[in-house]
């Protein structure tokens, strides 16, 4: 691991004035020199940096900024969970367990207990993919700015199956996936203290828009917050995740369902994949198939089949599709 | 040799146990009763240094801090095949902090080409992760910048990491000419002199016990039934908690080195060699080792990179590789590809047994897998052809039960498919062919605890999750390394004290000595203390191929033995009586006929004329001598039984329960027993599911070298596990105890795959099984769509 200096923040303000870069600007090989970047509880930064992928020359810790670690709950106007809210929280919250199961299995499945007692929320959104040949730091890929992606045509049995270009890495957040489907919000502060509040489907970036991030976040900026709208009446969710192990894996396949129900009648819903593309998705297909139909296996699995119309598998991955055609299947079945 | 004939016990307990007269050396102490019997062997003792281990003060070559100690970090190429042209270390020489820099003359890892492919005074880098030059630095960060200095011109080379593309005519080639390799203690076997063509080896027809028998052409036209089937195992790498590493203290010429070893005779032995050394001038300590499974028996490159900057620093350095490095370099269990053919009666008798393999254990030789089909079954009609295959990729190195794992994985579920086929039982088609009758006994037990019925149809049960149970078998030789003495003694103050260079490879070796001199000395196992793991006490064996306990435990019991005779003497001068009449029991030597009439065993140290006396006493031959070299008659055979639930729908798997029936002669400490098995069957669901070295054929790199996405099982993963110990008197030695660590880990995942099959009624011939082969062998897999 490369030296660097440590900065401990007291505030936003003062974080932001010490931060010039993104941690995803520190893996370029045009990397900015004395990068000053957010550490939130720093399990992927950590990782990164002793990898050798990322050497920045300053680390502005932003645990100790007071606020961020709040979880807030109106029934009338939703879930608000601070950007240093820990995955322990999360699964720990019964106001969250009763409206937003599908979050709260999420993180509950996610990485180990020791892991859940320290990652934070804003770092799981913002942790870069765990393609293994992007995690190499001897092999320079397209996503860190040469013209070869490895996994394309090598070992892609966890790469993406779906909405790739040419880099077929797969998103690693699994809350991501869950606050996709309950349609969140993303709250950041920008430089001048000014709030934006970006939809989370406009939150991730598609190496097809820009192969050198995954999400919009610029030097600087925070993500203070994720909201996520009050629960409608008749309104469940489900969350499923397929890792090859039960334990601390990350996902080959998952899904979260947010449905609308009128008895067994699927009102509206929200089907969201992870680990099947390079951003979380919303199948749309999934959701048109099931939307106005009574949730049987029939029409789950019609649903679940609806999703993977658009899959294109890899040399090495193609048993992703029926993984998902099953979970998807399994979600909606949960939820009536 | 003056002899002597006496009673042992002999059989197993509830079965067949009886007594058997054997004639013995007179030095040898008389025969152990049965474990029932006894005080403190084959009980649940609490192990030795439990506490140290849980308090943390137990000192783990990590752990080892010397004054004016550096820290060594080692350039390694990233490149998988290369020339070096040049090598410019004076940046890294001059970095403040870096006291020395060595670059390798030659390779100290794999096998040993008769020469270099080019004239370069560097050796050619064979593969990506070789070790070429090292640092010693002030700390583990300056040395790594130090490494990262150093500038070396490559000429690339074509490579190639996996076997098929390697057996291919035209592949690029690994070594230019002919090599050979010596094996390590593991219990790998490597055939000396055999010709490569290509980057294929071979063949060897060896095995443990010989070559081949028979003709198989006639066995295989009598046969009513022929099964041939191809199956797949992968490279799994051993992941010891504890990185490889060690500290060594040059010091011109009186060496220590404190490594992280399952085998300080052999550390010591190859560094004494390599800087022409005496060996009296090379001591290694290893106290503890966090986990070894085979790939800790040599010196290792970083041990000689690691006495190489020691002897020019003038300083103690220490090197422990880090988690990739351990991955890529330090081991591995080579792959295979088996195809093997079984001829059988209706009746069940096999008339011919044909098995063929290729296996890669990278720039390493020892790839073979016939053993366990050679010795398992009685077939007359046998051979085995094993390949070695190279690749450029890290060494192999043994690997808990080499050969046997991967052959009893194709073995044992042929043999179920046979079962299948001749419409039998698999544990009755087992009983007519299988001689063992360990194993015997060891299926009897395990059928009335699972009330086993003949497996239903497979994949006969409703709805997407099917549950399957299935059955195999393990066999491992007993072998002796009779290089194993123990040293004994006791102080006036009635402290006793066991010495040897054995290690303790954290099977509780320790606990186990303790128990066996305090059950021969009359005392608790607490009120001994052993002291292992150093060169400078008498040489014990390495800790490989399950030979500890059966090779250090009766040299611990006769040395004593002697100092109980020596104690008893003075104990009948104490009490007027003579020493035939003497009996030492509970810390008391007493008379045996008046039992009131005794003095302490403490009481009686302190009349001793010396401060103390002491006794060493080596490995004796096996009573009746043995099977073969040093293997003994009796075998290490077990069996083991799983049951799975498997999602069709997923092609997700979950062990669900392992029966583990075994024996290991005369069971020393029941938990520490048991221990091993958990970790055996733990390891082996880890085979068959889950762990997989991941290499990209395009760069030559392993992709999956950390314990992220290289899968071990966590505690989710672990299923119940039932252990039956069957206690099995041989009468082959003063303790008639032998080892458990290798058989406890050969049947599982061979168990596993045929529960599987019995599940949803496909044959999974390949591991890991992984969602994606289930799901491909249900045809449920979606065809590559690939550009």
């Amino acid at each position: 691991m490369n030296k660097f200096s440590w900065y401990d923040a007291a505030s936003i303000e003062e974080a932001q004035k010490e931060v010039n870069a993104t941690v995803s600007q520190t893996i370029q090989p045009d990397s900015p020199e004395n990068a000053a970047v957010f550490k939130a509880s720093g399990i992927d930064l950590l990782d990164l940096m002793k990898e050798g992928l990322s050497g920045p020359a300053k680390v502005v810790g932003i645990r100790n900024i007071p606020g961020l670690d709040e979880i807030s709950f109106d029934p009338e106007k939703g879930l608000r969970v601070g950007a240093m809210v820990t995955l322990s929280q999360i699964s720990g919250d019964d106001r969250i367990k009763a409206n937003y199961l599908a979050l709260h299995q999420a993180a509950s499945r996610a990485a180990t207990p020791q892991i859940r007692n320290m990652a934070t929320l804003g770092g799981n959104l913002a942790q870069r993919t765990h393609c293994w040949y992007f995690r190499s730091k001897e092999l320079v890929c397209f996503r860190k700015g040469s013209s070869t992606c490895f996994a394309h045509v090598g070992e892609n049995e966890n790469h993406a199956i779906m909405s790739y270009g040419y880099c077929v890495s797969i998103h690693s957040s699994s809350l991501a996936t869950a606050l996709m489907a309950f349609d969140s919000i993303v709250e950041i502060k920008d430089k001048d203290g000014k709030i934006r509040l970006v939809p989370i489907k406009n939150f991730f970036v598609l190496p097809t828009v820009d192969r050198t991030r995954e999400n919009i976040l610029e030097p600087g900026e925070l993500m203070t917050a994720v909201i996520l709208p009050a629960p409608k009446r008749n309104t469940v969710s489900y969350y499923i995740k397929m890792g090859s192990r039960k334990s601390q894996d990350w996902p080959m396949a998952e899904v979260a369902v947010v449905a609308e129900l009128s008895g067994n009648v699927c009102k509206s819903v929200n089907v969201a994949l992870g680990a099947a593309a390079p951003v979380p998705l919303i199948s749309k297909l999934a959701n048109d198939s099931i939307t106005g139909k009574t949730i049987t296996e029939a029409t789950a699995a019609e649903a679940g089949r609806a999703a993977m119309q658009i899959a294109l598998p890899l040399s090495e991955n193609g048993y992703k599709i029926p993984v998902f055609q099953t979970i998807i299947k399994r979600a909606l079945l949960a939820v009536v | 040799m003056k002899t002597k004939r006496i009673k042992l016990p002999h059989g197993i307990p509830g079965y067949n146990l009886g007594e058997i007269e054997r004639e013995v050396p007179s030095t040898e102490p008389p025969a152990l009763a049965v474990n029932d019997k006894l005080k403190v062997i084959g009980k649940r003792i609490k192990r030795t240094d439990a506490l140290a281990k849980v308090n943390g003060s137990a000192v783990f070559t990590a752990d080892v801090h010397l004054p004016g100690m550096l820290y060594g970090r080692m350039l390694r190429s990233d490149i998988p095949h290369a020339r070096i042209k040049s090598i410019d270390v004076s940046a890294a020489r001059e970095y403040p902090g870096v006291f020395a820099v060595h670059i390798f003359d030659r390779r100290y890892e794999g096998a040993n080409p008769k020469k270099n492919s080019s004239d370069s005074e560097f050796p050619d880098v064979i593969y990506a992760g070789q070790p070429i030059a090292g640092v010693a630095a002030v700390n583990p960060d300056v040395a790594q910048e130090a490494v990262s200095l150093i500038k070396v011109e490559y000429e690339p080379m074509d490579f190639v990491v996996t076997m098929d593309e390697a057996r291919k005519p035209g592949a690029p080639l690994v070594y230019q000419t002919d090599v050979d390799q010596e094996a390590s203690d593991g219990g790998e076997e490597i055939e000396e002199g055999l010709k490569s063509k290509g980057n294929v080896r071979g063949p060897s027809t060896k095995s443990f016990y010989g070559g081949p028998r028979g003709d198989l052409e006639k066995g295989f036209a009598e046969a009513d039934v022929i099964v041939e089937r191809t199956y797949r195992t992968q490279v799994q790498t051993h992941c010891p908690l504890e990185t490889h590493g060690v500290v060594v203290d040059y010091n011109h010429g009186n060496v220590t080195i404190y490594a992280s070893t399952q085998s300080t005779k052999n550390t010591r032995n190859e560094f004494a060699r390599t800087f022409d050394l005496p060996k009296s001038r090379v001591r290694v300590i290893s106290e503890f080792i966090g986990g070894g499974f085979g790939a800790k028996h040599t010196l290792g490159s970083f041990g000689v990179m690691a006495g190489y900057l020691s002897k020019k620093s003038g300083r103690p350095v220490k090197i422990m590789l880090d988690r990739k490095e351990d991955h890529i370099s330090a081991g591995n269990r080579p792959n295979s590809l088996q195809i093997i053919k079984v001829g059988a009666k209706k009746d069940g008798t096999l008339t011919a047994l044909k098995q063929l393999s290729y296996g890669t254990a990278g720039i390493g030789l020892g790839a073979g897998v016939g053993n366990i089909a050679q010795a398992m079954y009685a077939c007359p009609n046998f051979k085995t052809e094993q390949y070695d295959v190279f690749t450029n990729t890290g060494p192999g190195a043994a690997f808990r039960a080499p050969g046997n794992v991967q052959g009893a994985f194709a073995l044992e579920q042929l043999i179920d498919e046979l079962a299948e086929r001749l419409d039998m039982d698999p544990l009755k088609l087992r009983d007519k062919i299988d001689r063992s009758v360990i194993r015997k006994v060891e299926r009897e037990h395990g059928t009335k605890i699972l009330n086993w019925q003949k497996p239903k149809k497979p994949g006969s049960d409703p709805g997407p999750v099917k549950k399957g149970i299935g059955v195999a078998q393990a066999h491992w030789p007993r072998f002796v390394n009779l290089d194993s003495s123990v040293e004994v003694r006791v102080m006036r103050d009635g402290a006793v004290e066991v010495r040897s260079a054995v290690q303790d490879i954290g099977t509780g070796t320790k606990t186990t000595l303790a128990q066996v001199v305090a059950e021969e000395l009359g005392l608790r196992a607490e009120d001994v203390t052993v002291l292992i793991g150093d060169t400078l006490f008498p040489i014990g064996p390495s800790s490989g191929g399950s030979v500890v306990t059966g090779s250090i435990t009766p040299p611990a019991r006769n040395a004593a033995y002697k100092i109980k005779t020596k104690l008893t003497d003075i104990a009948a001068e104490e009490l007027n009586t003579d020493a035939n009449n003497i009996l030492l029991e509970n810390g008391y030597f007493m008379l045996t006929d008046e039992p009131s009439k005794k003095i302490s065993f403490k009481e009686l140290a302190a009349k001793m004329r010396v401060e103390q006396i002491t006794a060493t006493a080596s490995r004796s031959d096996d009573y009746g001598g043995f099977m073969l070299g040093t293997i003994g008659f009796e075998e290490l055979g077990s069996v083991q039984f799983a049951e799975v639930s498997v999602d069709t729908e997923t092609g997700f798997v979950k062990v669900d329960k392992v029966l583990a029936v075994h024996s290991c002669g005369r069971p020393i400490n029941i938990a520490q027993i048991e221990s091993q098995i958990n970790g055996g069957v733990i390891m082996g669901i880890a085979y068959a599911l889950y762990e997989d070295r991941v290499m990209d054929k395009n760069t030559g790199h392993q992709m999956n070298a950390n314990l992220d996405q290289y899968k071990m099982p966590f505690s989710f993963e672990i299923p119940d596990i039932q252990i039956e110990l069957i206690e099995e008197y041989g009468a082959i030695s003063s303790t008639d105890a032998t080892g458990i660590g290798e058989p406890a880990n050969i049947a599982t995942a061979a168990a596993v795959a045929n529960a599987v099959y019995n599940a949803i009624g496909v044959r999974i011939t390949e591991i890991p099984i992984t969602p994606a082969r289930i799901l491909a062998a249900l045809n449920k897999e979606k065809k590559v769509n690939n550009e």
